[in-house]
């Protein structure tokens, strides 16, 4: 067969002279406690004393457990700690190499989904503490996603407008597995809050939450569970759309990061379809859903989704439009996705550097 | 140009003429009074005693406007109806009626044994004996396994039930083991499953609780086909019957391309979780998951774009014509919808459907 | 094409694993558990080094739950976990697609090494030790 794969392509000289923006790495604390130096001591010896209480079911393994650790296994550095701990390793595997020209963080930590919700106020100011701390002031190609304890709404504004003067923070992170769905109006005054300060709101997927991660509840496997994943953030922004949020901001720019996009398209049609017959059900929703997507909506690629035939992802882009989606890399994580490899279609050159980067540097200008 | 080019005649092609059978034709809800002969003498006590009737669930609620076409009021009430209000003008070979009702949604598992077997002799006495078209999906107590299987093993000859009903959001995800005797049962007697949108509530409907609005609901009832494809799937229940079809009732078509997408990307690195999956996900969904037409969530543009979207699904092979009758998805029920190709109509309104159903004798 | 003399054996002890340049090419060579072998050091799908990957045995499953070794030993690519027979690069999951490029690997004694056809680059051989020579 003419196209078996044996060698990867090597890049060519144009990819590797395209500046990127990496829309989703991971940071991670050199040591678990690491984030106990960042908490008043109040909250340290409640830490210590109680522990930190997220509603997952389990500390010390995930209930469904990723497959070598969830990580690049290339990616533990030379000096120890895990993955993504130590910045001139990120620098040397990750950012230079990859001509990264910005690396948006987004700190997966438990913060916005501690029970406790003043705990959730306090472990989220620590956990922007330690961003700008180890990161954002080391580093200038990073930048910061605002951690907040979207639980408790007054708190959560709060935290925005203490991190909003700060320009190395660019977004707004909010976590779509909440208490209630994404647009109820509980979480209208943190959208208020993101849209006066021009932050875009992103919603990153995640594995655990408040409730089961189906319609019919838990899954079994991480297979189907890493495919659940990306279903919060299209609940998320359906949520968006019919609870009028975007109506009601339209300057709202949202952000939705790691679930992939081939979903986007086919939920955008559904959407239409539905909104068209059922519309008196919900009037505050004044246009077509896809016209809000194709406003206020972009998707990160990672994980690119992989069609049993690769010329079929032409489609999808014509679907969606090249100008929804943006670069993101995840990593360090086992999903990882590489620039110049991830779509193995080829692009037209002014997709791929909207994709890659142009994208990217309008919604936050960069 | 990437897309395909699809010469759509001009003039609108009848459905009349097709020999179709429709996939999801849905009668009234039965009431406790059109149970009543065929529950046994305890529930025959019991129904009126706990005030038990109609039995609507609010995760398919079937007494609001987008569900009954203006135009066809009344037209599922009775064989005579459905026979003047659909199966003549449209002119079915065939026409598969399924009740989505709170059968399933009762908690006590011999109450849902008996609600479920009742429902079956009165769609069995009332409409199947009653117009040689009509076929039927066999309800059963998924949170009554044992049960379940006897009935399935009680229509064995009756071969107009062609298939077992589950709801896409249920007691729990379609795959697990313990509905293993359900599917064992249903393949050995030749029965297909189908996967029907609606919920029965057990759980949110959403991974952040619950939508304020029936549409936002109603949209995700495509996220719910797609993880009920994917816990068949890793539970390996797909491939345990690889002769077992599954048809998507009512949750759309659009969603299934990405869905295949991202589980073949999970199953090349995770495969090591379920190695009993031995087949890249595509191919197995290809051989044995269907959809049915109604609604289609089509991408705009026409049958070219239809075209692209199952050729990146796999192939119109996977279709199943259905009207979802007296659901309101506009258009006239009459005529083949303008989104598909003209040239599948012989296919999806009749071939595939007697492909997809070992026990549909037309 | 040639021989080429890569490092000392004791240099790779067993469940080691390093990368070597060789006329323009990246190759992996592993000592899985005293067996020497070599594969194309870039993976197909995305290009990760393959070096850095586990060797593991393949795992079958007749039906759901029922795990069995089979004893033939994999290579795991250390991004997303595609797997490829260590002896012939052919993958699992698109084997009529995907494929490294396996390579002959050896353990040659110092004796008589220096007589060629080997391509010696940076080492100097000592007689008394073991060496992995690889063909390209
Ligand atoms: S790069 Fe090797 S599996 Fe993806």
């Amino acid at each position: 067969m003419s196209d078996v794969l044996t060698d990867p392509r090597p890049e060519t000289a144009a990819e590797t002279a395209t500046k990127v923006v990496d829309c989703d790495i991971h940071p991670s604390f050199r040591t678990p406690t690491e984030i106990l130096d960042y908490l008043p001591s109040r909250w340290r010896d409640h830490a210590r004393a109680f522990g930190i209480r997220p509603p997952n079911s389990m500390t010390g393994a995930l209930a469904y457990p990723r497959m070598g650790g969830g990580m690049r296994q290339d990616a533990w550095p030379p000096t120890g700690g895990p993955p993504a701990s130590d910045l001139e390793f990120m620098r040397a595997q990750h950012l230079d190499p990859l001509n990264i020209e910005v690396g948006i963080l987004h700190c997966l930590n438990p913060g916005p989904s501690l029970m406790d919700l003043d705990f959730s106020a306090a472990y989220c100011a620590a956990m922007n503490d330690w961003q700008v701390d180890r990161w954002l002031s080391q580093e200038p190609r990073l930048r910061g996603t605002i951690v907040i304890p979207q639980e408790d709404t007054a708190a959560a504004v709060a935290e925005i407008e203490a991190r909003a003067t700060d320009p190395r923070f660019v977004q707004v992170a909010f976590v779509p597995r909440g208490i209630e769905p994404s647009g109820r109006r509980r979480y209208w005054p943190i959208y208020e809050a993101a849209a006066k300060h021009g932050l875009p709101v992103a919603m990153h997927t995640a594995p655990y939450g408040w409730r089961e991660n189906t319609g019919a509840g838990n899954a079994s496997f991480y297979l189907e569970e890493h495919y659940a994943v990306a279903n919060p953030i299209q609940s998320a922004m359906t949520s968006l759309i019919f609870e009028g949020v975007f109506e009601r901001l339209p300057n709202l720019k949202l952000v939705l990061v790691e679930g992939g996009f081939a979903w986007a398209a086919p939920l955008m049609w559904r959407m239409d379809r539905e909104w068209a017959r059922m519309r008196d059900e919900i009037p505050a929703v004044r246009r077509a859903p896809s016209d809000y997507v194709r406003r206020q909506v972009w998707l990160t690629t990672q994980p690119v989704e992989e069609p049993p035939r690769n010329a079929d992802l032409k489609h999808l882009i014509r679907w969606l439009g090249a100008d929804r989606i943006m670069f993101s890399s995840d990593y360090p994580h086992w999903d990882f996705d590489d620039p110049h490899r991830a779509f193995r279609i080829g692009l037209k050159p002014e997709e791929k550097s909207a994709i890659l980067r142009d994208n990217a540097r309008a919604v936050y200008g960069f | 140009m990437s897309t395909l080019t699809i010469d759509q005649p001009k003039q609108d092609l009848r459905i009349a003429g097709l020999g179709a059978v429709d996939c999801d034709v849905h009668p009234r809800l039965p009431m406790r009074a059109d149970l009543m002969p065929y529950l046994s003498d305890y529930w025959q006590d019991m129904f009126p005693y706990r005030a038990i009737d109609r039995m609507e669930l609010v995760g398919y609620p079937v007494g609001t406007q987008p569900f009954n076409r203006p135009d066809c009021e009344g037209g599922n009430k009775d064989v005579s109806a459905l026979a003047k209000a659909h199966l003549d003008p449209l002119d079915l070979s065939g026409a598969i009626l399924n009740v989505v009702s709170g059968a399933q949604g009762f908690y006590d598992p011999y109450l849902q044994a008996a609600a479920c077997e009742a429902t079956n002799r009165w769609i069995a006495a009332e409409w199947l004996d009653r117009d040689p078209r009509l076929r039927a999906s066999l309800l059963v107590p998924f949170r009554h396994p044992e049960a379940a299987v006897e009935e399935i093993r009680r229509y064995r000859d009756d071969k107009r039930f062609v298939q077992v009903l589950a709801m896409g959001m249920g007691e729990e995800p379609l795959g697990r083991r313990t509905f293993w005797p359900i599917y064992d049962a249903a393949v050995e007697n030749g029965f297909s499953l189908c996967v029907h949108g609606g919920s029965v509530f057990r759980h949110a409907p959403t991974q952040s609780g619950w939508p304020s609005s029936l549409t936002e609901e109603m949209v995700h009832w495509s996220q719910a086909a797609a993880n009920s494809v994917a816990s068949l799937l890793s539970e390996g229940v797909l491939t345990r019957h690889p002769e077992l079809k599954v048809v998507m009732a009512e949750s759309g078509v659009s969603w299934l391309f990405a869905t295949i997408w991202r589980l073949c990307k999970e199953w090349r690195g995770i495969r090591l979780e379920v190695p009993w999956l031995k087949e890249s996900p595509e191919i197995v969904i290809e051989r044995q998951i269907r959809m049915t037409t109604a609604p289609l969530d089509a991408p705009p543009g026409g049958p070219e774009e239809m075209a692209a979207l199952m050729a990146c699904t796999g192939s119109s092979d996977q279709l199943l014509f259905a009207t979802d009758f007296p659901h309101d998805h506009g258009g006239d029920l009459g005529v083949w919808p303008k989104e598909l190709p003209q040239d599948w109509a012989a296919d999806v309104a009749r071939n595939n459907v007697i492909a997809t159903y070992p026990r549909l004798e037309l | 094409m040639g021989k080429h003399v890569i490092c000392r054996l004791e240099e790779l002890p067993p469940g080691s694993s390093r990368r070597v340049d060789i006329e323009g090419r990246e190759i992996a060579v592993f000592n899985d558990e005293g067996r020497l072998a070599a594969l194309g050091n870039r993976c197909p799908h995305e290009g990760a080094e393959l070096c850095h990957g586990l060797i593991r045995q393949f795992f079958a499953a007749e039906g759901a739950g029922e795990y069995e070794g089979t004893g033939k030993r994999m290579l795991r690519c250390p991004w997303h976990g595609w797997e490829f027979d260590l002896s012939t690069g052919q993958s699992y999951v698109d084997p009529a697609r995907v494929r490294v490029r396996a390579f002959d690997v050896d353990v040659a004694p110092g004796e008589g090494l220096s007589e060629g056809p080997y391509k010696i680059d940076v080492y100097q051989i000592a007689t008394e030790e073991d060496y992995v020579v690889l063909t390209i």
